[in-house]
């Protein structure tokens, strides 16, 4: 057993971690765990566009770089030890695994690239007012006419639609049958008529989610991807479409080094024993998590599935991130109560400490919430 | 043994939750965010008139002498209905400290009429919460005092008429003797309020004092004796607190219930799911348990015995930290998507008990306090 990276993946390190010093922009500090400022985050993405490394868990004939699964860990762990926001999931990590499988050729020549260059930004159609853990049951209707579907129904929680050019929307095209058979994958444009969007603000008190209103909407049926009713196979594939930096691993340890800093500027804080303690503990839970997720990454590396050990990953993964903001929220004190503004003299890990510890409570509801996930695992367990 | 209340006490209770929850509610409680301070200036003239800014001041000086039990029975039905008038801040922590300085009955009695609103300035940046780690100075001067030193986050300064400063007047910056109390206008020369919004509602401000010049006459109580009143007046406003926050959490224990009987996916409610009813009954028993604790600290807090009332309330603050964060996190996760947003009043419960968790001494501080007091 070896548990250090390879000469020449260290190499790799070194080369991102240099390029990432010199080019994270200083305003694009990570504030609750997703971008939440429209012109900086873009910015940050074309930049990385441009460089060929937006895409970075892409294949190079999709615009990606075609790293190896280290790399692409190497590079998402450099990117957030170095205070960079995740980029947005939505195209790179959703739809472009979903149209590289399933897409067809017109698709993928039409969609991928300006994703890679971040020229296009997606957003996911998924979840509706009733269909929420239970999202086979929704409701959204598109009905054929000739060459278009028409579409009527209504989406939520659809995180950055307003920022967003296209969405990729689960529909009912058969509403006769078992629920899961009679859905299907469109893409949809955002400047189509008919479509409106209502902004929902979270309890970090900004706004990213919405709801999607969609009356009458007409769309191409080239826009479909894979089969009509094959839509929930594509969803399955996507929710459960490997991602080895899903536990948040590196970004948690970026904010508990912050946290660290914090307390060592702090004169009571450094002094205080208890604190050194809850900030080990915090360390020792991330280290843990992180030695799980290299096992997986090392069978995936090996191009065996994920183990039984990454079951865990998002379930742990978002605890810890959201004890971490907790302990940044409860060491900040009466510095990390002002609300929207930043209290005097108070180290910037207090001062945005309420936000993200208020927006990461929906870190354990999105992408299915950990009670859905423990059902999944207890299946596995064949209980 | 007796934990039932008195016959005026569920009266107090039944006109504050009228108060709170029928008048007042989610909407009332929106509109009031909007406006300047955070406080609704006819609303504290009820209060007044229903005797509440009253209640905790002695009879002599206009109150009404009451318990902190009976201003427990006030404070939950105002966490339950979000109320942000600045009760424990304005009325009951000042209430309490003039009362106990024996301060002079005119501020009490503006006090007690609604005239006047408070805010008592102690806790500093690096008093980690302290009330007897004060490192502001009040050096005689004359006939009167210069006081020079910085305070953090003073709750309802924005709003106030009156500022109470702890200033020390002798002694090295952690100790509980030579803390003196002084009477300020927040509008005199030397003073420089920084106001802000505080997550869950409420206004406060941090507070630069420069060569501020009082008269000797701005004393509260006598030179070098304001740690004991201090530490004292902050545990009734803690203990007042923690029933305050138990209104909220009872409020998101209920809202939670229904909506795991309302909300169905799979086609049936989620409530019928085992995980989700045993998450429910720990939110419950959270509840139960925090109660008692409510009520324990409610009654112990009034002992004449500094000790007791201090171990008493540091339990209850400890207890109740911890178990409205349990509660407010799950009544969130338990709600999905809905529960992480401003459109329910969950989100502002959980906003609120977040704040809880860090006013009037956070949980490790309590515990550091609970430990460092003994119990005979
Ligand atoms: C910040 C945020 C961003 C999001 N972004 C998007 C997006 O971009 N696109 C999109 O389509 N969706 C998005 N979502 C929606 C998200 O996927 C759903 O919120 C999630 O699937 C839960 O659905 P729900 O909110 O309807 O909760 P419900 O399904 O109603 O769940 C309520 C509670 O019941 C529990 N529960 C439900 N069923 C069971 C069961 N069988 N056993 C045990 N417990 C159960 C849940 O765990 C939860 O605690 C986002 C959500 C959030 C909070």
């Amino acid at each position: 057993m070896n548990l250090d990276f390879s000469p020449e993946d260290q190499a790799f390190r070194a080369e991102v971690r240099a390029w990432m010093r010199d080019n994270v922009p200083q305003q694009v500090g990570p504030s609750i765990g997703i971008p939440s400022h429209k012109e900086t985050q873009f910015a940050w993405e074309r930049k990385l566009g441009a460089k060929g490394w937006l895409a970075y868990t892409w294949p190079k004939e999709y615009g990606g770089p075609g790293w190896t699964a280290t790399q692409q860990y190497i590079f998402d762990t450099e990117r957030a030890l170095a205070g960079a926001p995740p980029c947005g999931p939505f195209g790179l990590s959703m739809l472009g695994p979903v149209l590289m499988r399933y897409g067809n050729e017109a698709q993928k020549q039409r969609y991928l690239p300006p994703i890679a260059r971040g020229e296009e930004f997606w957003c996911q159609g998924y979840s509706e007012p009733g269909a929420g853990s239970d999202l086979a049951s929704l409701k959204t209707r598109a009905v054929r006419e000739e060459d278009h579907y028409i579409v009527n129904g209504q989406k939520i929680w659809t995180t950055q639609a307003h920022w967003a050019d296209f969405i990729f929307c689960l529909v009912r095209t058969n509403p006769d049958g078992p629920k899961q058979q009679g859905i299907s994958f469109l893409l949809i444009d955002m400047a189509t008529p008919g479509i409106e969007i209502r902004p929902i603000t979270t309890i970090d008190g900004h706004h990213h989610l919405n709801e999607v209103f969609l009356t009458d909407v007409r769309v191409p049926v080239e826009n479909l991807v894979g089969e009509e009713g094959e839509g929930w196979t594509i969803a399955k594939y996507l929710l459960t479409h490997e991602r080895t930096s899903i536990a948040g691993v590196a970004d948690s340890y970026y904010q508990l080094g912050r946290l660290h800093e914090a307390v060592a500027d702090d004169p009571v804080l450094s002094q205080d024993p208890v604190v050194t303690r809850r900030l080990a503990t915090l360390e020792v839970d991330l280290m843990a998590l992180e030695y799980t997720n290299l096992r997986t990454l090392d069978r995936v590396a090996k191009g065996q599935p994920p183990g039984s050990e990454s079951s865990g990953l998002k379930i742990k993964g978002t605890e810890l991130q959201q004890a971490i903001s907790e302990a940044q929220m409860e060491l900040g004190g009466l510095g990390a109560l002002p609300w929207l503004t930043a209290a005097e003299d108070v180290h910037t890990v207090f001062a945005g400490a309420t936000q993200r510890y208020n927006f990461l409570r929906a870190s354990s509801i999105y992408g299915g919430t950990n009670e859905i996930q423990k059902n999944v695992l207890a299946k596995l367990l064949q209980l | 043994m007796d934990f039932s209340y008195s016959q005026e006490q569920k009266m107090l209770r039944e006109s504050a939750d009228k108060f709170a929850n029928k008048g007042y509610g989610f909407e009332r409680y929106k509109s009031t965010l909007e406006l300047p301070g955070h406080c609704d200036s006819t609303l504290w003239s009820q209060m007044a008139e229903l005797g509440w800014l009253g209640l905790p001041l002695p009879e002599e000086a206009g109150g009404l002498g009451g318990s902190a039990l009976d201003v427990s029975q006030i404070c939950e039905p105002l966490g339950s209905g979000m109320v942000l008038e600045p009760y424990i801040a304005s009325a009951v922590l000042p209430g309490r400290l003039l009362s106990l300085c024996e301060a002079d009955t005119d501020l009490l009695g503006e006090l007690a009429g609604g005239e006047a609103q408070f805010a008592v300035a102690w806790a500093e940046p690096d008093s980690r919460e302290d009330p007897a780690c004060c490192t502001t100075r009040a050096q005689a001067d004359g006939d009167g005092y210069v006081l020079s030193g910085h305070k953090q986050c003073v709750l309802n300064a924005p709003n106030a008429t009156t500022l109470i400063v702890s200033a020390r007047t002798s002694g090295g910056d952690h100790d509980a003797d030579g803390i003196s109390l002084f009477a300020i206008d927040p509008q005199s020369a030397g003073l420089a309020l920084r106001p802000y919004p505080v997550m869950g509602g409420g206004y406060a401000a941090d507070i630069r004092i420069d060569q501020l010049r009082v008269g000797a006459d701005a004393m509260i109580g006598s030179a070098g004796n304001g740690f004991a009143p201090l530490d004292a007046a902050l545990d009734h406003a803690t203990a007042a607190a923690c029933a305050q926050a138990l209104g909220a959490m009872n409020a998101l224990l209920e809202r939670t219930r229904e909506y795991l009987r309302m909300r169905k996916q799979f086609d049936k409610p989620i409530g019928s799911f085992q995980v989700l009813q045993h998450r429910l009954v720990d939110m419950f028993i959270e509840v139960e348990q925090s109660r008692s604790m409510v009520m324990m600290s409610s009654v112990r807090v009034e002992s004449a015995e500094p000790a007791v009332r201090r171990r008493a309330v540091s339990a209850a603050k400890a207890y109740l930290g911890q178990a409205s964060k349990f509660v407010a996190q799950q009544a969130v996760q338990l709600h999905g998507g809905i529960g992480v947003t401003e459109e329910l009043d969950v989100g502002h419960y959980f906003r609120q008990l977040s704040a809880f968790g860090s006013l009037y001494g956070s949980r490790e501080y309590h515990l550091r306090r609970f430990a460092a007091t003994p119990s005979e």
